[in-house]
């Protein structure tokens, strides 16, 4: 048939209260998926229009004024751009997105304003991923779909009245039966290798690391327990004071801050390794370059570079979730030998800072000689027994920080006591540098990975030793201990937010493997590895034809076994109906045919009479089943049976002419 | 556009009827298979599939993976839903078609049976400009109510009705077209005003109540009856007395409706004038006969007579 139905001239009809209640729940649904990211005054202000508009329509039917409607429209605008400075980019835009599809709920009257608000939450809904595509946020959209397509039900006329609970199941049902081939659509579809358009804005998203530290910068980093990145080695994990991973190396110090400076093209310094660690990381996204590696690496992973000080570089910034291998030295001797340009660098010091700690580390050279190591447990004695305390708000220090945090405040956490230690050692005449990344982390023993948070983050000092190259010296662990044994949180000792502390926290820490799963299986799903999808069916690299003719396929093998279901009829199965039907092609044969508006007994009357050799046993079967079929409810099995073998032995005899 | 739509259509029921077989009449009761059932996707589902495609590319773009998968989810399940729609004609049955009774030019009313195993929802009939919408529960059976507008007395064949349905979600339309092998009888329209027929005159002795002489009934005795009517044996038999009510049938003349008393008239005022005279003779309750070239009924009354005679007069040639 070609004709398309005939679209009639459609009378805009107010929808039912279901339909309108179930968008209002989807709406309320992709406001709270929002409200983390919304302004807080719009997210209320939207919360309550959208409740007034669901009270006022309960009491009158009809769309809500124009009046009323335009200036909402403006305010609404006009508040995206004071708050963000205009309506472009990710966070203006989907609060305004937001704003509209709420104000959309104003004017929704008849079913075609439903399809749209409904089309439009479905975009809100995937736009809530592109905040954040966790595990648990993806779950919370994917239900939010239910009350999406429950209303979109509720559109069609005539059906069962259920409660609006139940009326949310059937689009359960639906959603699981699409999820085999939405989930080979995921595998199949072909990734972009670039992206069509714009880089993907930076996001709010943790940065993580810096490239520059000042004492007091970690303090947000230290109470943030996001995953920064989950670690799995080759054999057995190295004991928790060896966990340390470095990110950037510092050297250059201005009184106040310390400084990485990238140089791209020098070689890396020479490494002695004597015994080294395999492991892979999952990182999570800080739009940096740089990747902690497991204190020093032999090699830069793939798309990095090495820097001179051992410093792995990627060739972009971390925007997505991302996979390296790397092995690393965790017994080794790092560069022996010391140019007089790098000891310069690794001895200078700012101009007129820091006197009174100048003045001590000169006087701890002046009493140990040339024993550098003596100068280095002076130092790490003074923290020890000098009265320094460790806490993650540390009074605030002036001009001479050093000074002021040495002699006078003597609390801090790692950055202060790295800071301080290298100021020490330097005034002292041993080259060091401040080294900066992650320490500690915690071991899922299910999951055999070391999961290493923000909350992670550490500073420590690398001193130049003549015979042993740069040695890590970690002050911090001479004040407290826990610290690099235990992890920041017990370090921390009561200071952290209270999600962060005790039995929740270790629950959490247990729950992260099912995050690293889907880190693993679904968001770190890229392009590379959609390469390598066949390799098992022995297709090593299956580009983009191959993915497309593989997802068409296997399309129609879904669709078939989709058709299946949908042909599938339950044949009510009546022995009696069949066997006459078997009569009725043994009587066809010699000519007699049923008419389709002919009954048993005509028709068997009809073939007696064309067949006058056999009119006796037409007419028992004519009677057998007609009291077969009339005479009872349900006929007796024993009858039922003489009828099918009668009829089986009944043989269409030649027609004597 | 409607129009080029139509012109496609004619053109192609004309040149490719084998695309277009199941138009032609057929006899009930009909079933819908995988051979009769069309589906489009409705305007909706076109510009759902577009936001879909909108929703991939982004997803792709931003190398975002939940949004791949939930995009992937809706885009599967509204694929599940194009079954969904095929399956909820598929194995329906029209078992019969019920016609009313409707003179020319009013919409006759059509009750048709639809048959099916399983639950169904938000199927839609449309005939012509009418269309209802109906569910089928578990009984397996329900009745759906149209009205078909007629235009001449007699038999008129029934239109082919399209059977749709955009359940679940609306993304989809499947239909199908319907024509049953089946005709519905339109009586004749009466003349609205003209002479009454040339019968016995009324009598106005007849037009009087009174009491008959035929026993209809036994009833209690009342105050102020006479006594003659009291019957005596039945009332030896009871606790209070009975009467004997006796009724007179009323006693209007026969009207004996005649197609040759009116010469001069062409064929359809005669009908027309017939069914008039019907009309009126039903709603004074008269006996009346009807002769007609073709057919000749015995006095009677009732509906069943009003409608044997109408349904004599609406098949005259």
């Amino acid at each position: 048939m070609i004709a398309l139905p005939s679209r009639k001239a459609r009378v805009e009809s107010p929808i039912d209260t279901r339909a309108f209640d179930l968008l209002g729940l989807t709406m309320a649904l992709v406001l709270g998926l929002h409200a983390a990211h919304l302004p807080w005054w719009l997210g209320i202000a939207l919360a309550l229009t959208l409740g007034w508009r669901w009270w006022q329509r309960r009491r009158h039917i009809g769309r809500v004024p124009r009046w009323l409607k335009l200036p909402l429209l403006v305010l609404l605008t006009l508040a995206v751009i004071a708050h963000y400075g205009n309506i472009f980019g990710r966070e203006p835009g989907t609060a305004l997105a937001i704003g509209l599809l709420v104000l959309k709920l104003l004017e929704t009257e008849s079913a075609r304003d439903v399809r749209v608000g409904v089309s439009f939450a479905c975009f809100a809904l995937m736009a809530a991923l592109l905040f954040d595509q966790g595990l648990i946020v993806t779950v919370t959209v994917a239900l939010g779909l239910l009350p999406a397509l429950a209303t979109l039900r509720a559109l069609e006329p005539a059906q069962a009245q259920v409660t609006l609970q139940r009326s949310l199941l059937p689009g359960l049902g639906l959603l699981a039966a699409a999820l085999p081939l939405a989930l080979l659509g995921f595998l199949l579809v072909p990734r972009l290798s670039s992206p069509l358009w714009g880089a993907p804005s930076p996001r709010d998203a943790r940065t993580g690391l810096s490239d520059n530290m000042s004492p007091g910068d970690f303090t947000d980093l230290l109470i943030d327990d996001h995953p920064a990145m989950r670690v799995s080695f080759e054999g057995a994990p190295p004991p928790p004071d060896q966990r340390y991973f470095r990110a950037y190396v510092m050297w250059d110090y201005d009184g106040s801050r310390w400084k990485y400076v990238d140089i791209v093209n020098r070689e890396p310094v020479e490494l002695q390794a004597s015994r080294t660690v395999g492991y892979q990381v999952s990182m999570e996204p800080t739009h940096q370059y740089v990747l902690p590696m497991l204190d020093v690496p032999l090699d830069a992973p793939a798309n990095a570079g090495l820097r001179q000080d051992r410093v792995v570089m990627a060739d972009k910034p971390v925007n997505d979730l991302l996979a390296y291998a790397g092995r690393s030295a965790i017994q080794y001797r790092l560069q022996p030998e010391l140019g007089i340009g790098m000891r310069q660098r690794g001895l200078s010091l700012p101009a007129g800072f820091n006197p009174r700690t100048l003045a001590l580390g000169q006087s701890w050279r002046q009493r140990h000689g040339t024993d550098d190591a003596a100068i280095v447990q002076a130092a790490l004695a003074l923290f020890h027994n000098g009265g320094f305390r460790y806490t993650l708000s540390p009074a605030p220090l002036g001009r001479d920080a050093m000074d002021d945090f040495l002699f006078d405040t003597r609390e801090g956490f790692c950055e202060q006591y790295s800071s301080a230690f290298t100021v020490l050692m330097r005034a002292a005449g041993i080259p060091s540098r401040v080294v900066t990344g992650y320490q500690g982390g915690y071991w899922n023993t299910l999951g055999k990975y070391l999961l290493v948070r923000y909350s992670d983050a550490h500073a420590w000092s690398e001193v130049w030793l003549s015979g042993r190259g740069w040695v890590r010296v970690d002050p911090t662990g001479a004040v407290r201990p826990q610290r690099v044994s235990l992890g920041a949180a017990a370090a921390a000792d009561g200071q952290l937010p209270w999600y962060e502390n005790g039995w929740l926290q270790s629950l959490r820490n247990r729950w992260d493997i099912v995050n690293r799963w889907w880190g693993q299986g679904v968001i770190g799903f890229d392009a590379l590895r959609q390469r390598g999808l066949l390799t098992p069916f022995g297709i090593r690299d299956a580009d983009t034809a191959t993915l497309g003719v593989l997802l068409a396929i296997s399309c129609v093998l879904f669709i078939a076994v989709g058709l299946g279901w949908a042909l599938l009829r339950r044949q009510v199965r009546d022995p009696l109906r069949t066997a006459l039907r078997e009569l009725e092609h043994k009587l066809a044969r010699m000519g007699i045919v049923r008419r389709p508006s002919e009954g048993p007994q005509h028709y068997l009357s009809r073939a007696a009479r064309a067949l006058p050799g056999q009119r006796d046993e037409l007419a028992l079967l004519m009677k057998c089943y007609l009291e077969l079929r009339y005479a009872h409810d349900e006929p007796p099995p024993e009858s039922l049976h003489d009828f099918q073998r009668a009829v089986r032995d009944f043989r269409t005899a030649r027609m004597v002419k | 556009m409607r129009g080029i739509l139509q012109h496609v259509q004619t053109w192609a029921e004309r040149r490719l009827p084998a695309l277009t077989r199941y138009r032609r009449p057929e006899s009930l009761p009909i079933e819908l298979h995988r051979r009769r059932i069309y589906i489009v996707p409705t305007g909706f589902g076109l510009g759902f599939s577009v936001l879909l495609l909108v929703m991939m590319v982004g997803a792709l773009n931003y190398t975002n993976n939940a949004a791949l998968l939930l995009t992937c989810l809706l885009g599967a399940a509204s694929a599940a839903s194009m079954l969904v729609a095929f399956r909820s004609l598929d194995g329906l049955r029209l078992a019969h078609v019920r016609a009313g009774h409707a003179i020319a030019g009013e919409p006759i009313e059509l009750t048709l049976a639809l048959e099916s195993r399983r639950c169904r929802h938000a199927i839609r009939v449309d005939l012509g400009h009418d269309s209802t919408a109906f569910a089928i529960d578990a009984t397996g059976v329900t009745l759906v109510v149209l009205h078909l507008p007629t235009l001449r007395r007699g038999w008129q064949p029934l239109p082919r009705l399209r059977l749709w349905s955009s359940w679940p979600l609306g993304l989809f339309r499947a239909w199908s077209w319907l024509h049953p092998e089946q005709s519905v009888l339109v009586w004749p329209r009466p003349e609205i005003a003209g002479p009454p027929p040339h019968a016995a005159a009324d009598d106005a002795r007849h037009m009087r109540l009174h009491l008959g002489d035929e026993l209809a009934a036994l009833r209690d005795y009342r105050a102020g009856d006479p006594q003659r009517h009291i019957a005596w044996k039945a009332s030896a038999r009871h606790i209070n007395l009975l009467v004997k009510d006796f009724e007179q049938p009323q006693n209007r003349p026969n009207w004996q409706l005649d197609w040759r008393q009116l010469p001069g008239l062409d064929e359809e005022a005669r009908i027309a004038r017939l069914a008039r005279w019907l009309g009126e003779a039903q709603a004074q309750r008269r006996n009346y006969s009807l002769w007609l070239p073709d057919k000749q009924i015995a006095s009677g009354s009732g509906p069943l007579h009003y409608a044997h005679c109408m349904s004599a007069l609406a098949q005259l040639p």
